[in-house]
């Protein structure tokens, strides 16, 4: 058959919600804060490492991460943290067949996995939210 | 559209539909094309896609063929989701402009049409019907298999797939990967596993649990959300890797498919079954 | 099967990163939070605090064992997205065996500065 058109959305699958429900966008920023994460942490183990040198070398580590730009980069972080952590614990609770129902007899309006953990849904965003509130209080009060 | 009272083909309202046209011979790059098309009362997206290969364009391409949900060739993107054009009416749009295009994630072979042949290939790898360690049970049986209600129910849902494809377009995973089975697949792969009279777990397995199959899956719960018979493959993809975690630890029950029913030699009529009551209409 | 076995403990590390890593944050922020409310001291990250943490068993314990599930956890992710990429099987293989061994790298290399700066009592 000649010329089939490729039509797959690569990348923009991932990132474009669209019309789709919530949780296509959770996912989306479960990876991004995912990604971001890893960057820091595989940072974070040199940066760390550095005390194997003693206190001086660690003085002047912290030295060098002490300006504003990083303090707020660090505070990137905590959020990517705080959102990955509790959405994670949802997609631990939903991977393992927990808040999705039981299989049944579909009847119009259809009930399914995505709707039935809806409360669940919420209750890890609002916790999510409130968690970065109370870092974003921590922040606020280290950069006075 | 059916013609048959004159309120019924009243036109209610004028709709522009946007149609993806691609003519593999003749064109280097898709368009849309607009067409305006009146909406008479219960008309579908597939009716106006008719209305305007009648009165408009008679090169437009599309695969219908039931036009009541029940067939599975119509699915298409229609303003932003993956649906059937038979199963959604376009009053029921609430937009004035109805922007359709194929499939995404399929290849286009025209028009309309996707190239469904990954879809199908992925249902075929996963051994979609019933194995049996005895193949004479199947060929050459002599009763039926002992399930009961609650056994039916694990996976009679996730056996309703229609094989429409629209699950496939709206997964995240499927948009970069051309190696992951997917929901439907992976779906039917559980239906099977699931099903207390199937003896095939350990070969289903192995694309339920490769590299590309279920745990490529991070419930964006999309596939679930445009399936139109409520297969939910979520659902399916979830109690699979359930299956799975209990079992690297040890915690699942071991259990046996079901057997064979015995064949009944000494049938005796049940005495309690009420008799029928007397016929209502003269017999001749 | 492999993967099984892989997915299963992406979802055990998740859940003892969950335990440890909110220990880590509550001892270096909840502690600014404390202090700003008159409660305990402040400066997590100074050195005589961070000195004090590494030298107890329980730090050098439990940092070790975040180290490991973070390191697992996160590779597996970044090997779960590669693997979503449309890739070759020798790609695939290949990028398996690079997670592997970067997991395994950091782990020593993280493991023995805790371990070091452990037994490193009196600086």
């Amino acid at each position: 058959m000649q010329n089939k058109l490729k039509n797959n959305l690569g990348l923009l699958g991932w990132l474009s919600g669209g019309r789709y429900g919530a949780e296509r966008y959770a996912y989306a920023l479960h990876r991004l804060s995912g990604l971001g994460i890893l960057a820091y942490f595989l940072m974070h183990i040199f940066v760390t490492g550095s005390r194997v040198n003693g206190k001086a070398q660690w003085d002047q580590t912290m030295g060098f991460f002490s300006s504003p730009l990083f303090k707020i980069g660090e505070f990137m972080v905590y959020l990517a943290f705080a959102y990955h952590a509790i959405n994670g614990i949802r997609l631990i609770m939903v991977e393992l067949g927990y808040m999705v129902g039981r299989p049944g007899l579909p009847s119009f309006p259809y009930s399914y996995s995505t709707l039935r953990q809806r409360p669940l849904f919420v209750v890890v965003m609002v916790l999510a939210a409130v968690l970065m509130i109370i870092g974003g209080a921590d922040f606020y009060h280290m950069m006075r | 559209m059916s013609g048959s009272a004159a309120q019924d083909s009243a036109v209610i309202k004028t709709v522009r539909f946007e149609v993806l046209r691609y003519n593999p011979g003749k064109d280097a790059e898709p368009k849309l094309q607009q067409y305006v098309v009146p909406v008479t009362k219960g008309m579908t997206v597939l009716d106006g896609l008719t209305w305007i290969k009648e009165h408009e364009d008679r090169t437009l391409s599309w695969r219908s063929s039931c036009r009541m949900g029940i067939c599975g060739s119509c699915g298409m993107f229609i303003n932003g989701l993956p649906r059937l054009a038979c199963n959604n009416q376009i009053v029921n749009l609430h937009s004035n402009v109805v922007v359709v295009k194929p499939l995404p994630n399929f290849d286009i072979i025209r028009d309309l049409v996707p190239d469904l042949e990954s879809l199908f290939a992925k249902h075929r790898s996963v051994k979609p019907y019933l194995i049996r360690k005895d193949p004479v049970e199947q060929n050459l049986p002599t009763g039926e298999y002992f399930q009961s209600e609650r056994e039916l129910l694990n996976y009679i849902q996730f056996a309703y797939c229609i094989k429409c494809g629209l699950c496939m377009s709206a997964c995240p995973t499927v948009a970069t990967s051309e190696d992951y089975t997917g929901p439907q697949a992976l779906t039917q792969a559980w239906r099977y596993t699931a099903d207390t009279r199937d003896e095939g777990a350990k070969e289903r397995a192995k694309e339920l649990y490769s590299t590309h199959g279920v745990y490529r899956c991070h419930f964006a719960g999309a596939c679930s959300q445009v399936c139109p018979k409520g297969v939910d493959p979520a659902l399916a993809i979830q109690l699979a890797k359930k299956a799975a975690f209990l079992k690297v630890f040890s915690l699942h029950k071991r259990g046996r498919a079901t057997s064979v029913a015995p064949p009944v030699d000494n049938w005796v009529a049940n005495k309690d079954i009420p008799k029928a009551p007397a016929p209502t209409v003269k017999q001749e | 099967m492999r993967e099984s076995k892989l997915w299963a403990w992406h979802i055990v590390t998740a859940a003892i990163i969950l335990v440890l890593l909110g220990l880590h944050m509550g001892v270096m922020h909840l502690g600014a939070i404390l202090h700003a409310l008159g409660i305990g001291a402040g400066h997590p990250t100074h050195a005589d605090e961070v000195f004090r943490r590494s030298q107890q068993l329980f730090f050098m314990v439990t940092y070790i064992l975040l180290l490991g599930a973070a390191l697992f956890h996160g590779l597996y992710g970044l090997r779960s997205m590669l693997f979503e990429l449309s890739l070759s099987k020798t790609a695939e293989k290949l990028i398996g065996g690079l997670c592997a061994v970067a997991g395994f790298a950091l782990f020593i290399y993280g493991g023995y500065v805790a371990v070091a700066v452990f037994r490193l009592k009196g600086v």
